[in-house]
Formats: structure tokens, sequence, C-alpha cells
């Protein structure tokens, strides 16, 4: 079934027209993969999904609802929550309440303690670490935190933003380690990624961005062999 | 070796020290003849003027805490705010008169205190909001000079709308009886007036009260992440434009008490009252460095005292005939200073790089 779906969305930037038409599906239970390279528009993408941005044409459903119709905080209310690039974690605020403001749609405490619980089994760290300002935290701490953080809103599907970014590698297979293991408890998924490799290697199906448009789209295993691709983003290996 | 010292200082740098060992100097030398040469006050004269700063401080502080939540969220400086604490007071002035002359502060003056600070809280609260929603938002994505001359304008416009309606006269606020002469609590008396002491203690209460809301409720842990980051914060689900309204609405709930406490103080209102005590709090938050909640209060007190034991302690030694007129005078020096050697503030963090 589609739960999330683009249909010829066109976002600018001022003057500059940045998607030219994105049409996007992703099915309940699905990892979607968005590759493409720096400006291509997949940013943006999931920017105009969350809210923060309002596209000029085109429309984005949620099931049978219209996202362009509202805004940003109120997109979260509906179950869609948005990882942004760079992570963004409140660097003044302790550990403890950046979850809280993850938490900050909710009224159900009992729900939210049973999250907290579920976000610390992930990602013990954040436990050891829930009286720190998340400023002191490691890169890779901080990807925890943003991750648990946008969890504890208990979305129906996560838009993860470039979340290997300036990431030792070690972190970057706990991190992707950890999508797949959402992604098993039935969690949706939208990545964005660079890495189009190790993004492919999770995802099923994905598509290709270029300059504000789709170029290819298929099941991942297909793009990871598509020689087009991989001579552009797999490092033509 | 001069030449090393050159290359290494720059010559303002050089200058700027040497202007501020001048002033220390000055200070030093005029505390030391005021103190041990003219000795002209007794020591419970400087306890007086101690607590008069430190009750003047608590009022700056809390109108220091409506310029600094809003610079902490949008990175403005809100030169109205004078004048949401105008609005309340002025406004209350009204129902004030006309309790006394019923005799009702005289029978119940603490019922009649809490009403006129609910009062002046409301009106101020309103104005602010009003504010926010009329002048400021429309130019949320303008450059940033753009709503600060806004703000200026928004204040010559209140001044001018309380003056048309309220009138220009100098309006003396009614007297609390109650509260006449020196504190009497645990059958003995205190050296400290009564209206004093219950200006610092409501001060401290509002201080304290703001400070749980900011650091322990979910709204106020809200605003902190809005200060921070409002897009990161739109996607938490938060509202960023309530998150405003609220941050402008505590800003001025704190102006209307400031206002009441005022009055308690000085016992008059005019339509320009404002714009003195305003421009003091927008110093006394740059002091405790702008956008820090603690050091806005810090600010406050430390200006309060600065201007009320400054002009004796060190004018008067020097011979200056009249001292206290000079009080602003010491309060602006003050900031100066502070911009040059610490830009930030007392508490202040380097907020100006990162935000500029």
């Amino acid at each position: 079934m589609t739960l999330l779906k683009l249909d010829n969305i066109h976002t600018y930037y001022g003057n500059i027209h940045a998607l030219k038409g994105i049409s996007i599906e992703v099915d309940e239970g699905e990892i979607v993969t968005l590759i493409g390279a720096n400006g291509a528009g997949k940013s943006t993408t999931l920017k105009t999904i969350s809210g923060l941005l309002y596209p000029r044409r085109g429309k984005v459903y949620l099931g049978d609802k219209d996202l362009t119709k509202f805004r940003a905080h109120e997109i979260v209310k509906m179950g869609v929550v948005h990882v942004p690039e760079g992570r963004r974690v409140f660097s003044r605020l302790t550990v403890m309440e950046n979850l809280e403001m993850g938490a900050f749609t909710r009224k159900d405490k009992d729900g939210i303690k049973k999250d907290l619980q579920r976000v610390f089994e992930l990602f013990p760290r954040l436990e050891e670490r829930q009286t720190q300002v998340a400023g002191t935290l490691s890169g890779g701490e901080q990807q925890m935190l943003a991750i648990g953080r946008a969890l504890m809103s208990r979305p129906h599907i996560l838009l993860l933003d470039e979340p290997s970014m300036g990431l030792a590698p070690v972190l970057v297979d706990l991190i992707f380690d950890t999508i797949t293991e959402l992604n098993k408890q039935g969690m949706t998924i939208l990545l964005v990624e660079q890495n189009a490799l190790l993004a492919l290697k999770v995802a099923r199906r994905g598509y290709v961005l270029e300059t504000g448009r789709i170029v290819l789209s298929g099941p991942a295993q297909e793009l990871a062999e598509n020689p087009q691709v991989r001579e552009a983003y797999l490092g033509g290996a | 070796m001069l030449r090393n010292f050159m290359r290494k200082y720059d010559v303002t740098d050089i200058v700027m020290w040497l202007i501020g060992l001048g002033l220390l100097l000055v200070v030093l030398w005029g505390s030391y003849k005021t103190l041990f040469v003219i000795q002209k006050y007794e020591s419970s004269v400087w306890l007086d003027f101690f607590i008069f700063g430190l009750a003047q401080g608590s009022v700056y502080a809390l109108i220091a805490l409506g310029y600094t939540l809003v610079y902490g969220i949008l990175f403005m400086i809100n030169f109205a705010h004078g004048e949401v604490f105008t609005g309340g007071v002025f406004t209350a002035y009204f129902v004030a008169i006309a309790m006394e002359r019923s005799g009702f502060i005289e029978r119940h003056w603490v019922l009649a205190l809490l009403i006129l600070m609910a009062i002046a809280m409301t009106v101020s609260v309103a104005i602010a909001v009003l504010l926010e929603r009329i002048a400021y938002r429309p130019l949320r994505g303008a450059p940033r000079l753009v709503p600060l001359i806004t703000a200026i304008g928004a204040s010559f416009f209140l001044q001018y709308t309380y003056r048309g309606i309220y009138g220009s006269g100098v309006k003396t606020y009614p007297d609390f009886p109650a509260l006449d002469g020196k504190l009497n609590l645990l059958g003995r008396e205190w050296p400290i007036l009564t209206t004093q002491a219950l200006v610092i203690v409501v001060a401290a209460l509002m201080m304290v009260f703001l400070y749980w809301y900011v650091q322990k409720t979910k709204a106020g842990k809200a605003m902190r992440a809005v200060a921070e980051d409002k897009e990161a914060a739109a996607l938490m689900g938060i509202d960023v434009d309530q998150v405003i309204v609220n941050t402008f609405a505590l800003g001025g709930a704190m102006a209307g008490v400031a206002g009441i406490l005022y009055a308690l103080l000085f016992k008059q209102v005019n339509a320009f009252m404002g714009f003195i005590p305003g421009i003091k709090a927008f110093t006394a938050a740059v002091l405790g460095g702008i956008g820090n909640v603690p050091g806005a209060m810090l600010g406050g007190l430390f200006l309060g005292i600065v201007e009320s034991l400054g002009p004796s302690l060190i004018l008067d030694g020097l011979g200056i005939p009249a001292p206290y007129q000079l009080k602003d005078a010491i309060a602006f020096t003050l900031l100066v200073l502070v911009l040059i050697f610490r830009p930030t503030g007392i508490l202040g963090e380097r907020l100006s790089e990162k935000k500029a």
C-alpha cells in the first residue's frame, strides 16, 4: 500500500527552480532511497515533504491527505518525521531534553516512557549521556540522538537526510544497522544518501536525482548494477 | 622591543586599556576620598543606598528579561518594550485611583495590590502580543535593521497613544498606607523600607518562576529549542509562531509586574515613563549578556546597585556638587565599558559571531 506519494512536485528557492517535477512513491514498510550528486535536490525533496518548503506546483500525499496544506509542525503530528542534514540537535539542551522535544506533540506519558526505553535500547550510549548537554556529544552520538529524537514522536515514516555524513566507518555501519533494524520492526523509511552504495544495499527501491529531476528509478539491486549509476555514483567500480 | 610590542598590540587596544585604567583610577581615587577623607556618610546610609539600588535593580531585571527573552529567540531588540511596561502600570493607575477613593486599598491592601498586578500584567501582555502580531511578524524575513526601526516607531506610536488616551500630565500613584515606614517583622524593626522589601521579594519570586518556567516546563524547553534552531524545532512538531507569541507574552507579564513595582517605588506615572527604565533595562540585559536569562537578572541588579551607590561613592569624594544627577552618566559609562572590554556581557556566550 502506498504510504507517501509525491505527484509532480515543483519547488523553488526564490527564482531558482530546484525541483522540476518529482514524483515518488513509498510503500508501507519499505526503505526507499534517493541518491544523486550534491545539489541534485535530495534534501529539497525531503524539506518539501516535511513542510519546511512549500511546492509551487504538485501535491504530497500521506495516504489520502494532502500534506502541502499543512505546516511543518502539523505534519509531524500526522506521523512524518524528518531527521535533517547535519543532525541539528539542540546543542544547549541536554540529551534528555532533546528526546523530550522529540515527543513534543504527544501527551501519553506512559507511551513516551516506553518509547524512551526503546530509544535507549537502540542506542545505549544515549542513556549513559542523558544529562549531558547535546553540544558536547561526538558526531556519531549526535546522529544517534537525532534519530532517537525523531523516533520519540512515534512516526509512521522516517525521512533521513545524510545520516552517514561526517561519521567514521564504524559508526556509519552502526547507523545503517539501526536503520535496517528499525525497518524490520515495521518502520517505513525514505533515505537520502551521498553514499549511494551503502544506501542501495539497505534499500528496496531507489530513485536517482539529477538537477531536480528523476532520471532513473527501480529496485535497489538493479540500480546498483546499472552501469550508468555505477559510473556516476559508485566510483565506477 | 617597542616595535615587537607594537606589532602584538593594536594602537586602539592600548588606547582602550589606557582609558579603562584611567577610569579605574578615577573610581578608586573617588571612592578612597569619599570613604576615608570626607566621610560624609555613615554606614547606615550606605546600606540604604544599597537596598534602594537592589529594589530598583529588581525592577530593571524584570524589564530586562523581556528584552533578553525576545532577543534570544528573534535576535531583535524590542525597543518598544519600555512602552509595554508603561501600558500596564498606566492602565492600572485608574483602577488604583478608584480603589483609593473607595477605601479599598486601606482595607485590603494585599488584594488591591494583586488586582493591580493582574491588570497591569494583562494589559502589558496584550500590548506585547499585539506588537508581535502587527508590527514584527510581517517583517520576520526582513533584514535585521527593519524590525529594529519598526520597534522604535512602535515605541513612539505607543507613547503618544498613551498620551492621547490617558493625558499628558504626571499622575501620582495612590499611596499604600500599610507599606509606609520601615519593615516590622518578627517583633523588630529592620533597616529597610517596607515598600523596598516588598519590591525585592515580589521581583525575586517572579524571577524564580521565570527561571523554573524556562528550565523545567515543556513550554520553556520548547522556547529554548526554538531559540537555538527554529527549523529543527518545527520538525519536532513545535509551533514556532506560537512559541514566539508565548515569549512576548512572558516578557509582557514580567514588564506588567515591574510597572506596579516601579509605581510603588517612585509613586508616579506618565505616558513617557517607560523610556528611561526601558533603556536602562536594555543596558542591564547587555551587561548580563543579552539572550541569557540569569544574565538579565544579574545585570539588572548590578546596574541598579551601581546607579544607587556609584554617584555618592565615586563622585562625592571628587568634589562634584550634585553627584546623584550623574547616575545615568555612570550607568551608561558602565555600558560602554562592558561593550569595549567584554562585548558578550557578564554571563554571555559568544552569540554574536554565530548568529550574525
